[in-house]
């Protein structure tokens, strides 16, 4: 494993913007597919 | 003949027909849809005059000089049988390396410089840990010496 | 049958994810910033797949004339619409540090933006349609006209010169990745799929209960006609 700590990961080597701002939103995008398929049952 | 196979028939028509046009189609972007020109096709002429646009390559290893002013950059763009001089003033990207990929954007001048406003990396599709690529650095030159 | 697919997606993204952040290593060029890559290439394979699965489904629909095969087109549009729009998102914040741009007008992101195009077009079309039977034939013609971007997005980096770098993993040559990271990249890819199944199961016993309502669609959708 290549993460000394838990702000190393995060800091993602200094990419940390673009690596957790694509994960967040993938994740965000499958939470409103979810929502809306429940919500419309 | 049952209507299924009537509108079989008829989509089975359509596609050919959108498969000819598709062709058509691409075939006329095959000339528009180029992102960016080799050095070969800057000297062959075959890039649009007097306007803006890109050429790609790799950077052409020991080219690479920085002005005094810090942020001027002069680099070759090769493609192994030409090459372009370019100049730059701005931020490089990450991945821009001597002997890696690059696509820059702008116009020749008068003196064959290539002046740039944009410049991109180009990167390769290979994915390795460092060690690996270090591995198979000292491998190649192994094999060049051996040459 | 969707709780399963939902199951086997979940535990699939957390071996995954587990592999592509604790597993995987540093890549050589591009650092840590390559780990986007664990959702871009599924997420862009989907959109693909997705988009051929759904012009199948329409094309049964116009030829056979099934409503079933219809709804399950209509079903997997907004998966597929999803799977584009997440495919260019981490693909602007991928190449925002490695190229050095958020957009290049070249053919491999400007063919994929079709696509989303596509997919907005096949929706907008099939709610703009208030007949169900009508919208589905328009709809299905729409989606079979655009089944030629799907071979342009793929080949692309191929045909023409493009900032986006050529395939990985393809059908004719050995992947060009470190093993960990291939595996990483091809569970996150099984999770995408049974994600979009699951979801697109969900969807489309939605769509069967609006348009046929419990009592016709027992007596009336039992034939193929």
């Amino acid at each position: 494993m290549q993460w000394e700590s838990i702000s190393d990961f995060f800091a993602m080597g200094g990419y940390g913007l673009y690596v957790w701002g694509s994960y967040s939103v993938t994740a965000l995008c499958v939470v409103i597919e979810l929502v809306d398929l429940r919500k419309n049952r | 003949m049952k209507p299924r196979h009537k509108r079989l028939i008829l989509v089975l028509v359509a596609l050919a027909l959108l498969g000819l046009g598709a062709t058509f189609v691409l075939k006329a972007f095959r000339s528009n849809l180029v992102f960016f020109y080799t050095p070969t096709e800057v000297f062959a002429g075959q890039v649009p005059q007097g306007q803006a646009f890109r050429i790609g390559g790799m950077v052409l290893e020991d080219s690479l000089q920085r002005n005094e002013d810090g942020v001027t950059v002069r680099f070759a763009v090769t493609d192994t049988m030409e090459n372009v001089p370019v100049q730059y003033t701005g931020i490089l990207p990450d991945l821009f390396q001597e002997g890696k990929g690059v696509v820059a954007q702008g116009r020749m001048d008068k003196q064959g410089i290539f002046v740039a406003d944009q410049v991109l990396a180009k990167h390769d599709e290979n994915y390795m840990p460092p060690e690996a690529a270090e591995a198979l650095e000292r491998a190649r030159k192994i094999k060049m010496e051996a040459e | 049958m969707a709780t399963f697919f939902f199951l086997v997606a979940a535990i699939l993204t957390v071996w995954g994810l587990y592999i592509g952040f604790f597993v995987a290593p540093t890549d050589f060029q591009q650092g840590e910033s390559y780990r986007i890559i664990f959702i871009h290439v599924p997420a862009a394979w989907m959109s693909m797949l997705i988009y051929l699965v759904m012009s199948f489904w329409a094309a049964i629909g116009l030829i056979m004339n099934t409503r079933l095969s219809s709804m399950m087109a209509h079903a997997l549009a907004p998966t597929g619409a999803l799977m584009t729009f997440v495919a260019l998102w981490t693909g602007a914040f991928w190449g925002r540090p490695t190229w050095g741009a958020w957009w290049v007008w070249d053919a491999r992101l400007t063919s994929e933006l079709i696509l989303l195009f596509l997919y907005i077009g096949y929706m907008a079309l099939r709610a703009s349609i208030e007949d169900p039977r009508r919208g589905d034939r328009a709809s299905a013609i729409l989606a079979l006209v655009g089944v030629v971007n799907v071979p342009i997005i793929y080949f692309s980096v191929q045909w023409w010169n493009t900032l986006h770098q050529g395939a990985s993993v393809s059908l004719t040559k050995s992947p060009t990745m470190a093993t960990s990271m291939l595996t990483g990249m091809l569970v996150m890819a099984l999770a995408f799929w049974m994600y979009s199944i699951a979801v697109s199961l969900m969807r489309v016993r939605r769509i069967i209960r609006d348009r046929e309502g419990n009592a016709t669609w027992l007596s009336e959708s039992s034939g193929v006609q």
